[in-house]
């Protein structure tokens, strides 16, 4: 009888999870290697807790440990979180808990989380709750330089009216894993804006789920996750529509390069109450070599009959007539290459809260030199 | 305006070309003088727009005989963009848009792209921004424009100007506009030749792509030639347009037969 051997770490994330690691005969895991993740020390992340240090502006409080809990559980059972793979593992860790409640309009804010030179797990959770009426701008920073992962569990509320700008700019190490959950309500009347630019990453996967709990809330996604070398990046959204007169506007942008790999999957799902809801949902994706390899899915559940749903997918390589025009006014073919490149990017790259600029998102996520 | 003596800026000798398997050029013959305006006509698909952007350098097309000699050197041997640099302008019949590419941006580079050529120093942001702000006014072009991406969301008439910028910025030795007066309204198309006039002067020339005579009347040749089956079959001064605007390409048909 053969006998399977695993890694160390992945019967130790499996225990943490209590659940063996997703296999790639689970749908939602078929194209995505979890190797690297298995690849990293078995150890939970020793270093100090980012969050503990932080001031806060006006207009944000701290939510008592015992509430948070239950608002996050709350937060994760409303979006159908509860059972991912992700969540489990975030929460078989036991991590630090940033719990944050906003009311009235409020200064921007920025969270790094570096899990730096670190060994193992760094794992954290971050609940948001929006009263009615409320807005942030939020800028959450990720790093890497090791062979470690970071898990980010996101519980967002958006009360009525309320309005969250959340971004994610993650530049990463390609020894390093980020998995990133988040789960948002929003209330009628609320407006999200959430765009993610990732890149870099041995392994990342982001899972936003987004439920309109009444439906007529506004939902604005914006990603581009690049790839090179042996890298995956995989993004498994979705939006959940459980009342009438919901908008979305998606689009998810790809930069694979290298032997890179890309997987997305956007499920929308518009069941019978949710009528008039109008969603679009736009995946594009830049092949920079025969070696990488894309695979783009929408899933559209719709079952209301007087909805907007449009999706379209495309997959190409950089644009023979525009590269011609720009070499055509004096322009070298790799110069004209990049600007193209950096033309497709900043598409989603300016929607970022305006923090990162300073950051310069568009250097660090295509490696060039300052 | 005709100097016999001046230098030869443009000499192409039998040219010969294909798309794929298609030949599409078949012999065409051409001197460019500086000083000089030429203006190209002929039917649909008689190779004018080929000619065009074989001589800037697209990939499509490739060169089956012949020669090109630009200022005495062998152009085809040439990339594109070092095409661009020694002072060929294409003008597109069809700009090109380009989402997210600053319009600003696309602008400077190609700018100091030729100026670095030209053995002149680069422009910075600021110094840039003077000229392409002073050089707009010769097409009447809002400086917002400038911040947008390349040509996206322009209508027709304001592609039109955006390539007229360029060439203003470029400053060629030979500017070849294909079709540059299609899909321009009356002002639009005064605005555009006017901008044509004032960049033709004794050192450069022009080689105009049309199909009307609208576009002549403000821009006189001192050339025309029509082109057909992928040569040009005809060559007169611009009493030749407005024999063509009267009679046709009738007479074309039976001569190329």
């Amino acid at each position: 009888m053969p006998v399977l051997t695993l890694p160390a770490a992945a019967a130790w994330l499996g225990d943490l999870a209590g659940e063996p690691l997703p296999g790639r005969r689970q749908e939602a895991w078929r194209f995505t290697d979890l190797a690297p993740l298995q690849a990293i020390a078995a150890e939970l992340w020793s270093g100090p807790d980012p969050f503990s240090q932080l001031a806060l502006p006006g207009g944000i409080s701290r939510i008592a440990a015992a509430e948070a809990q239950l608002l996050l559980d709350q937060g994760l059972q409303s979006t159908g979180s509860s059972a991912a793979w992700p969540v489990r593992l975030n929460r078989g860790a036991s991590p630090p808990l940033l719990a944050l409640r906003v009311s009235g309009s409020v200064e921007p804010l920025q969270l790094t989380i570096d899990a730096a030179a670190g060994q193992g797990l760094l794992a954290l959770q971050l609940l948001l709750v929006l009263e009615e009426g409320s807005s942030l701008e939020l800028l959450l920073h990720h790093h890497s330089q090791a062979a470690n992962a970071t898990s980010l569990l996101t519980v967002a509320q958006l009360g009525r009216g309320a309005r969250l700008n959340l971004g994610v700019l993650a530049p990463g190490d390609a020894r390093a894993s980020l998995l990133s959950h988040l789960a948002i309500s929003q209330a009628p009347g609320s407006s999200l804006a959430l765009t993610t630019a990732i890149g870099g990453w041995a392994l990342s996967r982001l899972e936003p789920r987004i439920v309109q709990s009444e439906g007529a809330a506004h939902t604005r996604l914006r990603s581009l996750q690049l790839v090179a070398g042996k890298e995956l990046a995989d993004t498994h959204s979705q939006v959940h529509f459980a009342g009438p007169e919901g908008q979305l506007d998606q689009l998810h942008k790809v930069v694979a390069d290298g032997a890179g790999r890309s997987v997305f999957n956007g499920a929308v799902r518009v069941p019978r109450q949710a009528q008039q809801t109008n969603a679009a949902q736009l995946s594009r994706s830049l092949l920079l070599s025969d070696r990488a390899r894309v695979d783009t899915k929408p899933e559209l559940e719709i079952v209301a009959d007087d909805v907007k749903c449009a999706h379209g997918a495309t997959v190409s390589r950089l644009q023979q007539n525009e590269l011609f025009y720009l070499q055509s006014r004096g322009i070298a073919a790799d110069q004209a290459s990049r600007l193209l490149l950096r033309g497709y990017c900043d598409e989603v790259l300016r929607e970022l809260p305006a923090a990162a600029a300073s950051a310069h998102p568009l250097q660090l996520l295509l490696r060039e030199r300052p | 305006m005709i100097r016999p003596d001046a230098p030869l800026l443009l000499e192409i000798r039998d040219l010969h070309a294909r798309v794929e398997d298609q030949p599409i050029l078949n012999g065409v013959n051409l001197s460019v003088r500086a000083g000089e305006i030429h203006a190209l006509m002929g039917r649909n698909g008689s190779g004018k727009s080929t000619l065009s952007k074989l001589l800037a350098g697209h990939p499509a097309y490739s060169v089956t005989g012949g020669s090109v000699l630009y200022r005495g050197q062998d152009l085809l041997a040439l990339q594109p963009e070092q095409r661009a640099r020694i002072g060929l302008f294409l003008g597109f019949q069809y700009p090109v848009e380009i989402p997210g590419v600053s319009n600003l941006e696309f602008l400077r580079v190609a700018t100091n792209a030729r100026r670095v050529e030209r053995g002149e120093e680069e422009l910075d942001t600021f110094a840039f921004e003077d000229l392409v702000r002073e050089r707009s006014k010769l097409v009447q072009m809002d400086p917002a424009f400038l911040e947008r991406s390349v040509n996206e969301g322009f209508s027709g008439g304001e592609k039109k100007r955006n390539e007229i910028l360029q060439m203003a910025l470029l400053e060629p030795l030979v500017a070849i506009l294909d079709e540059t007066d299609s899909g321009l309204d009356i002002d639009a198309l005064r605005i555009v030749a006017g901008g044509v006039c004032q960049l033709a002067g004794p050192d450069n020339a022009t080689l105009l792509i049309t199909h009307y005579q609208r576009l002549l009347d403000l821009i006189t040749p001192d050339y025309v030639h029509v082109m057909a089956a992928g040569r040009i079959l005809r060559t007169g001064g611009k009493e030749l347009a407005l024999e063509l605007e009267r009679s046709g390409y009738d007479w074309v048909d039976q001569e190329v037969a």
